[in-house]
């Protein structure tokens, strides 16, 4: 880490926030120390410490006095964080948000922003405790680059690996939103070879997330309702229908969570209610408790899980 | 917090200090240290390198008058940067993100304070970082807003030291267990409510899911959660830490089984070409993974170790037999 060169930068920040006039970068070499005389070298480091100033987010203004050479200068308004006063149960909740995110990159942004919190005169403490610990997390490799798209608004390109697909293909993405649920995270977006609205899990996508198009090209249509597009199925839900199992005594006991209804025999079996939708999508989750669950009703609900249990045992085959 | 020291992080250090200390007219060196996270030595050092402030500029200025004698910090004449600097989309966006996901949770104690910081964030933030607030969220499966929700009374618990009794389902192994707990946490991890507690009957810290709770009751017993007790790390993904009495099972999957891969945690995941999969799953419990494939039906298959897709044979097998005896 180079002393000098924070120095300057802390000086260069504070000489275009001191100054009303736009100040050349001729005017600014003489007036911050630390910069070379040579006017390449000069030039070449002035250009990377605006960099470093913007990445920082501190807004340049450039500009010129009466159409003369061009100049810059920070304006106060834009650089200084507005006047924030939070009350005690705000700041609590302020500290719980900012321990949310167990990502790197947004970790990270959220302690920044204590950090400029804490120097506008808010005191949040590490330890505040609210008896609740909410925490998000995402390894996805595909997320920050996703959430740069959505920030800077722009399309984006990558290969995905569907399911039920025997390769990745390539897609165009113009994203709408990034959301999660239980731990997994999607894109929404309009997909522009399909000509249609898509979701795509970030854990499927292959390799990297470039850009592809303008910043501020992408716009969110009105009305769009991003988780609404994502976790809830597209196609009309099937009409709720009535099932009757057996159940083994004193087994399937996450069935019976589900259960309408209970009817304990005394027996070896009780039978039980269940409401299902499609049969072939219900059958997997019968299936699952084995010799524990057998299906009297509707056949076509039993042939499934026949048919379910058949294909498990040819694929076990010795 | 551990921070990479680049001259850019030292710099926004350096502008975050001197607001930090003017808006508290004097900081005690070593609460200013805790802070922002470094030790008094490279406050000092900060403290040093602002102190050397020096301009040449046209206008006419102030040089920032610096002390920290006898260990208290105060700054003067340091107005053009005696304010913070303004938030980041990214830095207001994450904040926003998070404090939306809670005020999902819905909870009535925290409830107007969210909505409360929500707004004020806003609109020191701007339109950019409430934009990408909105596109950004997290799906919350707590919902404490009902009277008597589970989440919310497990808090209640929590704030008035009460032990716990739970009828508790664990899917594993398919079955409902009772137990005593004393309740330390209730953790939202990715939108799905835990309870931490030190479980009495297993003498030591236990998870448990919220959605799994069967029946909890608070007893009227005061809460004892020994010396011992260590909260658990709960960075995503290491709630579950394998255990070295876990199997390892493998499994390959069709184009259509590839969701295995993205519910259940592999400890390795192997392109077999065609869009089929070969994954190693880790697991305490053989019943889980017999469950699993069984459901998976033509999407996949037990592949090693021999005995469990035997089992599974087995299981399919008995399972069949139970139709052919139950007539229709």
């Amino acid at each position: 880490m180079s002393r000098r060169k924070t120095e300057r930068l802390l000086n260069l920040v504070v000489c275009l926030l001191a100054t009303r006039r736009y100040l050349t970068a001729e005017q600014i070499r003489r007036a911050v120390p630390g910069y070379p005389d040579s006017g390449d070298a000069f030039k070449r480091m002035f250009e990377r410490d605006k960099e470093e100033l913007r990445e920082l987010g501190v807004p340049l203004e450039v500009g010129s006095e009466d159409g003369g050479e061009a100049g810059y200068r920070i304006p106060p308004q834009d650089y200084e964080l507005p006047e924030i006063h939070l009350t005690p149960d705000e700041t609590a909740v302020l500290g719980l948000a900012a321990r949310v995110w167990q990502q790197a990159s947004l970790a990270e942004a959220a302690s920044g922003a204590l950090l400029k919190l804490r120097a506008a005169g808010i005191d949040t403490s590490e330890t505040d405790s609210l008896g609740i610990e909410p925490r998000v997390d995402t390894d996805e490799p595909a997320f920050p680059a996703l959430w740069e798209a959505v920030k800077g608004a722009y399309p984006v390109a990558f290969d995905y690996q569907g399911i039920g697909r025997t390769a990745a293909a390539r897609r165009h993405v113009e994203p709408w939103g990034v959301v999660s649920r239980r731990g997994r995270w999607y894109v929404v977006g309009f997909d522009t070879d399909r000509q249609g609205t898509r979701v795509f899990r970030l854990s499927r996508i292959t390799g990297e997330v470039v850009p592809d198009g303008p910043a501020g090209s992408v716009t969110v249509p009105d009305g769009v309702d991003i988780r609404k597009i994502a976790f809830e199925r597209s196609e009309a839900p099937a009409e709720p229908r009535t099932a009757t199992v057996r159940l083994r005594a004193g087994a399937a006991q996450g069935l019976r969570r589900w259960a309408a209804e209970v009817h304990r025999t005394g027996g070896e079996w009780d039978e039980a209610t269940l409401t299902f939708g499609e049969a072939e999508r219900f059958a997997p989750h019968l299936a699952r408790f084995g010799a524990d669950v057998v299906v009297l009703d509707p056949p076509d609900l039993r042939d499934a899980v026949i048919q379910q249990l058949k294909s498990v045992l040819a694929g076990h085959e010795r | 917090m551990n921070k990479p020291n680049t001259s850019s992080d030292r710099l926004a250090r350096l502008l975050a200090l001197v607001p930090y200390v003017v808006s508290r007219a004097s900081v005690a060196l070593d609460e200013a240290a805790a802070a922002f996270g470094v030790t008094e030595k490279q406050l000092i050092d900060d403290l040093n390198l602002l102190w050397c402030v020096e301009l040449r500029a046209p206008d006419p200025y102030c040089p920032i008058d610096l002390s920290y004698e006898g260990g208290e910090i105060t700054v003067s004449e340091a107005e053009s940067i005696a304010r913070p600097l303004r938030l980041k989309v990214d830095e207001a966006g994450a904040l926003l993100v998070a404090l939306r996901m809670l005020a999902e949770i819905g909870d009535p104690r925290d409830r107007d304070a969210l909505s409360r910081v929500i707004v004020k964030l806003e609109n020191a933030a701007g339109a950019a970082a409430a934009a990408v607030s909105s596109q950004v969220s997290v799906q919350v499966d707590v919902k404490a807003d009902q009277a008597g929700a589970m989440p919310a009374r497990v808090r209640d618990a929590i704030a008035r030291g009460r032990r716990l009794h739970l009828t508790y389902y664990v899917p594993a192994r398919d079955e409902n267990t009772e137990r005593d707990v004393d309740p330390m946490r209730l953790l939202v991890v990715d939108g799905q409510a835990y309870l931490e507690g030190w479980c009495r009957r297993a003498e030591a810290v236990r998870l448990f899911r919220v959605d799994r709770i069967v029946e909890l009751s608070v007893l009227e017993v005061p809460a004892q959660v020994p010396e011992e007790a260590e909260p658990l790390d709960v960075r995503t993904g290491r709630l579950f830490r394998p255990s070295p009495d876990d199997i390892r099972v493998t499994f390959e999957l069709t184009p259509a089984g590839r969701w295995v891969a993205d519910y259940y945690p592999c400890e390795s995941v192997e392109e077999l070409g065609e869009g089929r999969l070969r994954v190693v799953l880790r697991t305490p419990d053989q019943r889980w993974v017999r469950g699993l494939a069984l459901r998976l039906g033509d999407q996949g298959r037990i592949t090693g170790p021999a005995g469990l897709a035997e089992a599974v044979r087995d299981e399919a097998a008995r399972a069949l037999a139970g139709y052919e005896t139950a007539g229709v």
